[in-house]
């Protein structure tokens, strides 16, 4: 029984077809273990290009799923409200770089799993082993070297626990440690 | 010699009597019984049904019934609405709205599913049809919002606007105040797929205003959860009711605004919409829920809990669409509160994902086969199904007349035996006798398809993927199925030898969609020469099918029967196969 893709003759028309998925996976979706792909079948049985990579498939690790074209059959308009969903926060996070001064490199962090300012800074201070200092509005981070300051959607950046925190999560891109002298600026009252 | 008829009834008392047949099937029969009756039927048939718009062309349509006033027609094959139609494809109304345009400016109502409409083809409804009410556009795509500008402007008597479902380049949401201040005939409106940001919600609003008999508002989700109040103010009487985007900071005064207002809507029998919905507003709609009969919460992406919460107040649904959010603990809750329930359709929240992100199983479907009595149509994407849960089901619900099941991953096992699901759709197709669509999924063998052969004789569409070992497996439906008008397969080993066998058989059914799978190009020329009054038609993006070897599997292959011989607008990349036993290139 020949195979839908067996008979791609000498073109190698597969590198230049257009298909989802990753490049370097196959368009039909690797199944596991006993189920054989219609692909594998195909290859088994096609005498034109001969076996291809049944023998990757068995032995390597599963590749990544690639998506196959039109299934599971949903319409388009429902993926899309599905994706933005995703993307705006259920159960995708709301992840930030957190830099600080001095630092070799940058940290994540997920916005959405902590529930206010105190559980948030806590975490910042045991991920970079510093301590941040008592906040109040009137002055800023009093009692050490260190502010935590993020940037904000219109670039600005701006001193951390100054806004509510719903409002802070949806306006935080990045959060900074500023440190020294800087850092002390920002808590001056002028 | 002057022949005596027995019984002979004046033309204008058997057009009475037709007049009460309203199906197509019944008119269909009465015009065959003698050719007396063929012509007065068609001089009084007003609504005409073309299930495929190629079968078919305008011209022979308008001559056969000379005064229809509906039509309703449908283009692409229904695998068109998961992409495995190439754009371009075809299922262009424009020649139609041409012909008849010239033909009589009476006609009143167009319906069309999967059809390219262009703002060409709107203009020239809008010009031609003086007399013009209903234009429902189901899944359509090729027009924008200008088209509907024309509509809106120049249709004083339009009653209906439907646009279920298409796809529209939003160019501007001013088209609404193309109606003009006179015009108040309005009584269904469905905007629900247009995507603008900018809409004008004051035209919306004296739209709705001055249209006192709007039964039907289905909104966009551009439309803001406070701005609802003020349209809903104004329209009381409104039956069926589509939100815009159901989220909003919570405020008292926007909430207590939209309760009230929703309440005092006594005749609210169906409601839908609820993009990006917030669980706080969600109370706003107890009120109407225990008179509400379908409810379409499709988009809503809330948890169980609040699902539940507002399916057990509505004890008179008949009709759900529900994300998998409302998990079996919510499906259960449904079959004890909903015993009227007649159609059900749970749809992925995170389709593509590889683990279960929700705990919606089988269960949830048999519990609702088991608690609802009415249960006649499901549609149900889940990511394990059993023989026994099927068995159970086909036992519990007889009564199921369209059984859609989507078991996410292919060829999924019976996640308890390891076995296929023959055994299980086998009793699907035994038990329900009135069965007249199926959606087969997961690991199925070529005994599915004996059992399907074998019972499913009321079975009037079929939808395969992934299934099946051989050619037997297809030869069971084309031969078994007496009742088949669609069937489309995509990745099974099906090949020539089926096809060829049951090549009559493909006369007697609308249409065949076969793609991904091992039908060679050799087989489709024999039967498109074999076969003349049907269109055979090669869909390959790769070239040329003769620019490989004859035994080479196409990519597609749509065949349809049709009176109108092959078509001539096809794209670069589909081939008729015609009786010229050649190649068509287009």
């Amino acid at each position: 029984m020949e195979g839908s893709v067996g008979c791609d003759n000498d073109l190698n028309l597969r590198a230049t077809e257009l298909r989802l998925g990753l490049p370097g996976t196959e368009p039909v979706s690797i199944v596991r273990s006993n189920k054989r792909s219609l692909q594998q079948v195909a290859d088994d049985d096609c005498g034109v290009n001969g076996c291809k990579s049944d023998d990757q498939n068995e032995t390597a690790p599963p590749p990544p799923k690639a998506q196959i074209v039109g299934w599971p059959p949903i319409r388009s308009y429902r993926k899309n409200n599905i994706q933005t969903k995703k993307n705006e926060s259920e159960g995708g996070g709301i992840y930030v770089k957190v830099s600080m001064d001095g630092a070799p490199y940058l940290r994540k962090i997920d916005l959405k799993i902590y529930s206010g300012y105190p559980e948030l800074l806590q975490a910042i201070e045991n991920m970079f082993k510093f301590t941040i200092g008592e906040y109040s509005e009137r002055e800023g981070y009093k009692g050490s070297d260190y502010a935590p300051t993020y940037e904000d959607k219109d670039g600005d950046w701006m001193l951390v626990g100054d806004v509510p925190w719903e409002m802070f999560i949806t306006s935080c891109k990045r959060l900074r440690i500023m440190k020294g002298s800087e850092a002390r600026g920002l808590g001056c009252g002028v | 010699m002057h022949k005596k008829m027995a019984f002979s009834f004046p033309d204008e008392v058997l057009e009475h009597v037709f007049s009460f047949i309203q199906s197509d099937k019944d008119r269909n029969a009465v015009s065959m019984v003698c050719k007396s009756w063929y012509e007065i039927e068609r001089w009084c048939r007003r609504k005409v049904f073309v299930g495929n718009c190629y079968a078919v062309s305008p011209r022979m349509v308008i001559r056969r019934f000379p005064e229809f006033r509906s039509i309703e027609l449908k283009g692409k094959p229904h695998f068109a609405d998961f992409n495995l139609v190439p754009d371009g494809w075809g299922g262009y109304v424009f020649p139609w709205i041409a012909e008849m345009a010239g033909a009589y400016p009476w006609l009143e109502e167009i319906r069309l599913k999967r059809m390219v409409v262009t703002d060409e083809s709107l203009e020239l409804i809008a010009k031609s049809f003086k007399n013009f009410k209903v234009l429902v556009l189901s899944s359509c795509e090729g027009f924008s919002t200008d088209g509907l500008a024309a509509i809106a402007a120049s249709c004083k008597n339009l009653k209906e606007l439907d646009l279920r479902d298409c796809e529209v380049d939003d160019l501007s949401a001013h088209w609404l105040s193309h109606f003009p201040e006179t015009y108040t005939s309005l009584v269904s409106l469905n905007i629900s797929c247009l995507g603008s940001d900018e809409a004008s919600f004051s035209a919306l609003e004296r739209l709705v205003r001055r249209c006192t008999n709007l039964k039907t508002l289905r909104l966009n989700r551009a439309v803001p959860l406070d701005k609802i109040a003020n349209i809903l103010r104004h329209a009381p009487q409104l039956v069926e009711f589509g939100t815009g985007t159901y989220t909003a900071d919570v405020r008292p005064d926007v909430y207590s605004d939209l309760a009230g207002v929703l309440s005092s809507c006594k005749e609210l029998k169906s409601l839908s919409g609820f993009w990006d919905v917030i669980p706080d507003y969600l109370p706003a709609i107890y009120p109407v829920c225990s008179k509400l009969t379908s409810l379409n919460l499709s988009y809503a992406t809330i948890q169980s809990p609040d699902l539940i919460k507002l399916v057990s107040h509505c004890p008179n649904l008949q009709r759900l669409l529900v994300l998998d959010y409302i998990e079996d603990s919510g499906l259960e809750v449904l079959a004890s509160s909903c015993k009227d329930l007649q159609e059900l359709r749970v749809f992925p929240s995170d389709p593509f994902g590889a683990e279960p992100n929700v705990s919606l199983t089988e269960q949830g479907l048999v519990a609702v086969s088991l608690g609802c009595p009415k249960l006649q149509s499901v549609l149900y994407f889940c990511r394990r199904m059993s023989n026994e849960a099927l068995v159970t089901i086909a036992r519990s619900r007889p009564n199921f007349t369209r059984f859609r099941l989507c078991i996410i991953e292919p060829k999924t096992a019976d996640y308890l035996t390891l076995e296929p699901l023959d055994v299980g759709f086998g009793a699907i197709v035994q038990y329900c006798k009135d069965l007249r669509r199926l959606s087969l999924s997961g690991l199925l063998t070529d005994r599915v398809f004996e059992y399907i052969g074998t019972y499913a004789k009321k079975l009037e569409m079929l939808s395969v993927a992934f299934a099946g070992d051989s050619d037997l497996g297809l030869h069971h439906v084309l031969s078994g199925c007496e009742s088949l008008r669609k069937l489309e397969i995509r990745d099974c080993p099906f090949g020539d030898k089926a096809l060829l066998a049951n090549a009559a058989k493909l006369e007697t059914m609308r249409s065949l969609w076969m793609s991904s799978c091992a039908v060679s190009f050799a087989a489709c020329k024999l039967l498109g020469q074999k076969m003349p009054r049907l269109n055979v038609e090669v869909i390959d993006e790769r070239g040329p099918p003769d620019s490989r070897p004859e035994n080479c599997p196409v990519d597609k292959l749509y065949i349809y029967r049709s009176i109108a011989g092959p078509r001539f607008d096809m794209p670069p990349f589909v081939w008729t196969m015609d009786e010229d036993s050649g190649l068509r290139l287009s």
